[in-house]
């Protein structure tokens, strides 16, 4: 799998330059383990083991760290500078990284899941151990010195008697085309000058100047703007369209008409825009009416057909429960709701189709968009470029297939696509409705006896791989169909993500309701299943701690054995003054939540503090404590933006968002009819606590606070209100039912 | 063919009279800042300076804009000599993925220049219409009162829009 993209690889090193290949260094250094044996290698080097595809010293002494997984605004550019600065002993300034491309770097898969530090951070943390060693070995070759005695600074090898090599000296052509080796001589954290500390964004500079960031500020020699027109719902056929008087219009260079793929090109970009709006005007679609009821969603989902399956199963007869609660919770469809609507552009030369893309997985979507056009993947190379934020499978991959498609049919002209709002709110995959049930009873001493979950969802992932995954593949004429659905497979699982609780239970009993059917289109939204299950659990568990006169922190810390969980919770509840028996003032209210995402990345506990108005039934976040724990941080300030974002995007989806439809259309296609969290419901402060674990592995951070943000709300609005809401939006209008109830 | 003035320069522009400001600005001039977010007037990630006021490009026709000032974040300092807003962003590391940011920033330079000193409640108020969605609100918030000290300690050259003689 991973031969074709070294060869490319190798190509392009060809090109830069060749180097003094040194054969007997790489007989004397490398034990090379064999592909399938010995111990698994660190991070994605399990899939990409040569060091080059991660770090490259160039001969003018360019050091160049390629990652596999791409910007999304969460500042791994950064991290991976610092990690990799820090093990090869280099400056911080003096290193370029280069995130995905299909033909310069390792296949990473898809950025998600809160992996890139784990994955891409710990390959780059390993590879470039491995690498300073190599040159170490090097110079101690040429200095005829013992390695032991050399140190590395500044891109450079000394010896104690004053002698130094840089490492573009040192660096010889294939020195670094080795395979990676299960361990390194990683360095002591306590020795660290650039990880572990807080280093400005490199993008950032760009971004707060007008330079070109983004994927949207490209501008390409004979670039045309194009513009799709969707079809107005799921399945609406293209019946008829008279496309002669928008080819007449002025600037317009074609009509790309494929079934029910309508799209137009035209010489600048607002043109396109009229042209796409006198487009739609003139065609006629036939659409059917199979959504279903918007208000009913509970009903609707539990009722669908199911693959059910057991996922945790714990028992001890000799706990039993006195007092039991019951509970259902639901979460309806969400929208990723970027700002800015997606973009890419194409470019067919010679039979070979480029395209410039803000997805999160360049190979996945370079495999989907070879299917649809019947190419070679080989002919198809795609490059990340940032977009707008995209928390999870927007419509950036459809972007790229749109343009893509255009491309083709105007060889050797670059095609810019952007959607536009409408379309974006409209056709994005939605993250999916869920639907939980939870059950537990309460021993005499008022502890957890028995715990039963059971959650109801779609998949949480239709990305591509394959062309069915792309709207434009499933709207041309030879459409492809959309792939049939697939749970992802735990431990860290899509939607019974998290639906395993980390506290410990005597009996406990999860069940997994995989529902294949999508009435609407679904894929995955930052911490899948996890936003639901974590808010489901969290604000349970507060149930429960009512019900057994326990302060919700303790009644927590007293079912969780889990050390590192412990003191994220206790650092929480200190930083926010978190005492026993507390009582917030009038027509407030606090909360708290806890989880680690997917029981296994980064922990999370957040506190807050909710002002209610009891007129209207306005819920306000008025401030929020978090302490996080993510193993060895990188960039603490990175870390706490990661955070602080999560819990002002959570309090936007837990009080204010609901995708709507009718039975034929997706009804909420903008900022009015889709609300988010505006200035004016910002919270007073937040505050982030970082416990720092020096050493230990990274712990993915991007995505842990969804969950504990929600459930932490919806606490805080119990505590203040005396009423349990359990359906998500936890929106004015249903409080102010409950307060009125 | 109209003249517009954008960051202190005259600009010949060939463009329909009902053409947003803002595909001028990015399609005509070649500016990167001012971005499009949903073409309504809902977001504010389009919003530029116009004789002194924010203004949402996306809906604003170009053919009102005849003889007025057109600032965008281009005219306000570069990497290497940013203006006090541009400063307090780097220093308060105040993006995610950023995309809304040039918008917010003209929201706020407008509100420095009118109300040097403005209190936490008016700055909210102020960036209202402008939406982020990666949550970087706190730190937006951070910036405007950092770029609020910077201008009341910088010299006078730099805290006015250079753009605007």
């Amino acid at each position: 799998m991973n031969a074709p993209v070294v060869i490319d690889r190798r190509t392009v090193l060809a090109g830069a330059g060749a180097l003094i290949v040194s054969f007997s260094l790489r007989r004397a250094l490398a034990q090379q383990p064999k592909p399938d044996q010995g111990p698994k290698l660190p991070g994605s080097l399990a899939r990409s083991p040569y060091l080059d595809s991660w770090i490259r010293i160039d001969a003018d002494g360019t050091i160049t760290v390629f990652t596999g997984k791409v910007e999304l605004g969460q500042g791994f550019k950064t991290a991976f500078r610092q990690i990799a600065a820090e093990e090869l002993d280099v400056d911080f300034d003096a290193l370029n990284v280069v995130t995905a491309d299909t033909k310069l770097t390792a296949n990473e898969g898809y950025t998600s899941g809160s992996h890139s530090m784990q994955d891409s951070g710990t390959a780059i943390q390993h590879a470039a151990a491995q690498a300073r060693a190599l040159l170490v070995a090097e110079a101690a070759k040429r200095f005829e010195l013992p390695a032991e005695t050399l140190r590395t600074e500044n891109a450079a090898v000394s010896a104690p008697d004053g002698r130094r090599l840089t490492y573009r000296e040192l660096v010889a052509g294939d020195l670094l085309h080795v395979q990676a080796q299960s361990t390194s001589n990683l360095k002591d954290p306590a020795a660290f000058r650039v990880m572990g500390h807080k280093v400005p964004r490199v993008d950032i500079p760009a971004k707060v100047t007008g330079g070109a960031a983004y994927v949207q500020d490209m501008r390409l020699p004979g670039m045309v703007h194009a513009r799709v027109v969707r079809p107005p719902s799921y399945g609406a056929q293209l019946t008829e369209c008279d496309t002669a008087a928008v080819e007449k219009m002025p600037g317009v260079v074609k009509i790309v008409r494929d079934g029910n793929f309508l799209a137009v090109v035209a010489e600048k970009e607002f043109p396109a825009v009229k042209a796409m709006n006198a487009l739609a005007a003139a065609a006629k679609w036939k659409e059917s009416a199979k959504l279903p009821k918007q208000d009913d969603l509970t009903r609707v989902l539990t009722g669908l057909p199911s693959q059910d399956s057991t996922i945790f199963e714990r028992s001890d007869p000799s706990a039993t429960g006195a007092k039991t609660l019951e509970a259902s919770y639901s979460r309806p469809y969400q929208s990723h709701g970027s700002i800015g609507p997606s973009c890419a552009v194409a470019q067919l030369v010679d039979g070979a189709m480029t395209v410039w893309t803000h997805t999160q997985g360049v190979y996945p979507d370079r495999q989907g968009i070879a299917e649809m056009l019947s190419m070679p993947p080989a002919s198809v190379r795609l490059i990340h470029v940032e977009g707008s934020g995209c928390y999870g499978h927007n419509g950036a991959d459809d972007a790229a297939a749109d343009a893509a498609l255009i491309a083709r049919a105007i060889p050797g002209r670059p095609v810019r696509v952007q959607w536009m709002r409408e379309q974006e709110h409209a056709w994005e995959p939605y993250g999916p409705a869920m639907v939980t049930k939870l059950k537990a009873s309460l021993d005499a001493n008022g502890k957890i006896a028995d715990w039963s979950f059971a959650v109801w969802s779609n998949t949480h992932s239709m990305r591509p791989g394959g062309a069915g995954a792309l709207l434009a593949a499933q709207h041309m004429a030879q459409s492809f169909a959309v792939p049939a659905p697939k749970p992802l497979p735990l431990p860290e699982g899509g939607g019974d993500r998290n639906a395993i609780p980390i506290y410990t239970f005597p009996n406990a009993h999860v069940v997994h309701h995989f529902i294949p059917a999508m009435p609407l289109r679904v894929s995955a939204m930052r911490a899948l299943g996890a936003y639901h299950n974590v808010f489901s659990i969290e604000s349970f568990m507060d149930e429960l701690a009512a019900l057994a006169g326990a302060d919700p922190v303790q009644f927590r810390l007293d079912h969780l054995g889990d050390k590192r969980g412990r003191e994220v919770i206790e650092k929480a509840a200190q930083g926010f003054g978190w005492t026993r028996g507390q009582t917030a003032p009038l027509n407030r209210g606090y909360g708290f939540a806890f989880a680690r995402y997917k029981n296994l990345a980064a922990y999370c506990a957040i506190a807050s503090e909710v002002e209610i108005n009891r007129e209207t039934g306005r819920a306000r976040l008025v401030r929020a404590v978090a302490a996080v724990d993510a193993g060895q941080v990188v960039n603490p300030d990175g870390l706490a933006n990661q955070i602080e974002g999560a819990i002002v995007q959570s309090t936007s989806w837990t009080l204010y968002e609901t995708v709507s439809f009718d039975e034929t259309r997706i009804t909420s296609i903008d900022w009015q009819t889709y609300p988010i969290l505006r200035f004016n419901a910002v919270p007073e402060r937040i505050d982030v606590h970082i416990i720092n674990r020096p050493g230990q592995p990274f712990l993915g951070s991007g995505e842990t606070g969804q969950g504990p943000a929600a459930a932490s709300l919806a606490n805080a609005i119990a505590n203040a209100t005396g009423k349990r809401l359990r359906d998500l939006p936890l929106s004015r209008k249903r409080i102010k039912d409950a307060i009125d109830a | 063919m109209m003249t517009l003035k954008v960051n202190g320069r005259d600009h010949q522009v060939d463009a329909d009279p009902d053409t947003p400001l803002l595909y001028v600005l990015r399609d005509d001039i070649k500016l990167n800042a001012a971005k499009f977010g949903c073409g309504l007037g809902q977001c504010g990630s389009c919003t530029v300076i116009v004789d002194g006021r924010a203004v949402l490009s996306c809906v604003t026709p170009v053919v009102l804009l005849g003889g007025k000032q057109v600032t965008t974040l281009e005219g306000l300092g570069t990497v290497a000599e940013p203006a006090p807003i541009q400063r307090a962003f780097m220093e308060e590391q105040a993006a995610q993925c950023g995309y809304c940011i040039a918008g917010m920033m003209m929201r706020a330079q407008a509100l420095l220049l009118r109300n040097p000193k403005p209190t936490d409640a008016q700055i909210r108020a102020e960036l209202e219409p402008n939406l982020c969605r990666c949550g970087t609100h706190m730190r937006i918030l951070r910036a405007v009162h950092r770029a609020a000290r910077l201008m009341d300690t910088a010299d006078a050259s730099s805290v006015t829009d250079r753009s605007v003689p």
